[in-house]
């Protein structure tokens, strides 16, 4: 208990600090300096004379947060989305692709453990296309797919396919011999074995491959997005790019990382709930 | 015809065998114990009797039927219990229950597991989960699960070896109590010379491998009901006991020599 106070005020300390110094370096320096006249349109009179830096503040930052929490569902046109909007095409297809995934890996996973000779004629295939870069498969995706939407999902699909995958296959196949000569023994049908014995004793590997799969989709969306555009955060952190407000780049950011560890809490709460104690 | 019987089992990998030529007979209601050191092949016996493995050469014959697959005729407590840690006491029972009478319904099945939990002594218990009881209760619910199906046979491997000597004792004593009421037929593996004069009414010694062999039968001399407080004052207790023993300790090594030397004389005979 002690502890945990002791972490939390060093974890505010440490954000004091951070913020503080980020403060100081983005401090308006006194001078005038001579810049570029382009980069001087790009980034305002103020920051182009110097007397302002051209990265934001802490308190820039905050009000560009402010402002993303007062309205963040407003819809002006293709380019000009509030930042919930954009999060919610992220999580959409992420939850889509990852949700295809799971109804693919989860039954040939199932299937793959409980038989040696499938593992060993699937291993090989899996071996070479795990650590193929989901991006890798974009251009693939928009040729045969035809649609940038579609691909964006299918890429999510192809990134969290494979550690539910070899999760999946590694919990069903390392199910305690016991549990399974129970079920023999009481002449329990395949059907009720799969889904009363090796079901719940595989349930924990499988949710830690789940969680490993959400984890990596949410990486790969943002990457994804800003190839095929339109919309998403990843879009949204690209386009902001292409506008210079650094200020939207970094609620972008946070924005991310805030969902990102949403996404894991969720996951690990399904995780406690199907782990057994033995 | 015995309850059960089995004839000229054998269990080999390739030229190595585990054990070979074992016969032996099992009646109805017989309590019977295998003693024999680690590794002379008592778990594979058990575990073809149980139809969980397959035997090199010989038959297993139980109630007319050859044995050849796990049936539900068959109830086993296995040495680590074997208890599904995500499911609670009764729900570890009534998996069983499920399975042989499918027709029943939620009450039905409830209260014949609860029967069950109760005979064991686990009345309370029923919501909880392995993780929190002790490795006697654990025992317990093995030992239940395996009595809630009402099987024809009941298969127990070591089921205390696990377990300090008190608890041992506690569950030794309600096994001899349950098996007295249900007339129950056992056949029961362990290395405990105590428990098999205890619970077994027929003890076979077992010869150590490779090859081994069931050596002797030895009938249990102290007549039922035997009681653990009682059983080491009959005289004929340490008798009894010294020659089991005597048999761990050396026979059951010279046994093999003992056999190849009788062999070789009968060819040499021929």
């Amino acid at each position: 208990m002690r502890q945990q106070l002791l972490a939390g005020v060093i974890s505010v300390l440490l954000l004091g600090l951070a913020i503080g110094v980020w403060h100081l370096a983005t401090l308006p320096k006194s001078g005038a300096a001579t810049v570029d006249s382009e980069y001087a349109k790009l980034v305002g009179a103020q920051a182009a004379a110097g007397s302002k830096s051209a990265f934001p503040t802490p308190v820039d930052l905050g009000r560009k947060l402010l402002d993303h929490l007062r309205e963040p569902f407003y819809d002006r046109g293709p380019n000009d989305k509030g930042i919930g909007v954009q999060l919610a095409y992220s999580i959409a297809r992420v939850l889509l692709g990852f949700g295809l995934a799971a109804l693919v890996a989860i039954p040939v996973g199932f299937l793959i453990g409980m038989s040696p000779l499938l593992y060993r004629a699937l291993d090989p295939f899996i071996q070479v296309l795990k650590p193929i870069s989901p991006l890798a498969w974009m251009p693939l995706a928009l040729f045969t797919l035809k649609d940038s939407n579609v691909s964006a999902v299918f890429v999510i699909f192809v990134c969290s396919i494979w550690p539910m995958l070899i999760n999946t296959v590694f919990g069903v196949a390392s199910v305690r011999r016991d549990w399974l000569n129970v079920a023999r023994t009481l002449e329990v049908s395949p059907v009720r074995k799969a889904l009363a014995v090796i079901l719940p004793a595989a349930a924990p590997t499988i949710m830690t491959g789940m969680r490993i799969s959400i984890g990596i989709a949410w990486l790969v969306i943002v990457a994804a997005e800003m190839l095929v555009g339109g919309t998403g955060i990843g879009y949204f952190v690209w386009n902001e790019w292409n506008n210079l407000s650094i200020a939207n780049i970094l609620s972008g950011i946070l924005a991310i990382g805030l969902i990102g560890m949403a996404l894991d809490l969720l996951f690990s709460r399904l995780q406690k709930a199907v782990t057994y104690a033995e | 015809m015995s309850f059960l019987q089995v004839q000229g089992l054998a269990k080999r990998y390739g030229d190595a065998a585990i054990f070979d030529r074992v016969d032996f007979a099992i009646e109805q209601g017989e309590f019977v114990c295998v003693i024999g050191h680690s590794g002379c092949g008592k778990t594979t016996i058990l575990n073809i009797l149980a139809g969980l493995d397959v035997a090199s050469a010989g038959v297993v014959v139980m109630d007319g039927r050859e044995v050849c697959g796990p049936s539900l005729e068959r109830g086993v407590v296995f040495q680590g219990h074997a208890l599904m840690p995500w499911l609670s006491v009764m729900s570890n029972v009534a998996f069983g229950v499920r399975s042989r009478w499918p027709q029943w319904n939620r009450l039905q099945v409830q209260l014949h597991c609860q029967k069950y939990i109760d005979m064991v002594g686990l009345t309370g218990a029923e919501h909880k989960k392995p993780a929190q009881l002790s490795g006697g209760m654990k025992q317990r619910v093995g030992i239940a699960r395996a009595f809630a199906i009402q099987p024809k046979m009941l298969l127990l491997d070591e089921p205390f070896g696990a377990l300090d000597a008190l608890t041992r004792g506690n569950i030794q004593d309600e096994l001899v109590r349950i098996c007295a009421a249900t007339r129950q037929t056992v056949f029961m593996i362990t290395h405990d010379v105590d428990e098999a004069l205890l619970l077994a009414d027929r003890i076979l010694l077992m010869s150590t491998g490779p090859g081994a062999r069931i050596a002797e039968t030895v009938g249990n001399p102290l007549s039922k009901p035997r009681m653990r407080q009682e059983i080491h004052h009959d005289p004929r207790y340490y008798k009894v006991r010294n020659h089991l023993v005597d048999f761990l300790v050396n026979r059951s090594k010279t046994y093999q020599l003992e056999e190849y030397r009788h062999e070789a004389r009968r060819r040499r005979r021929v």
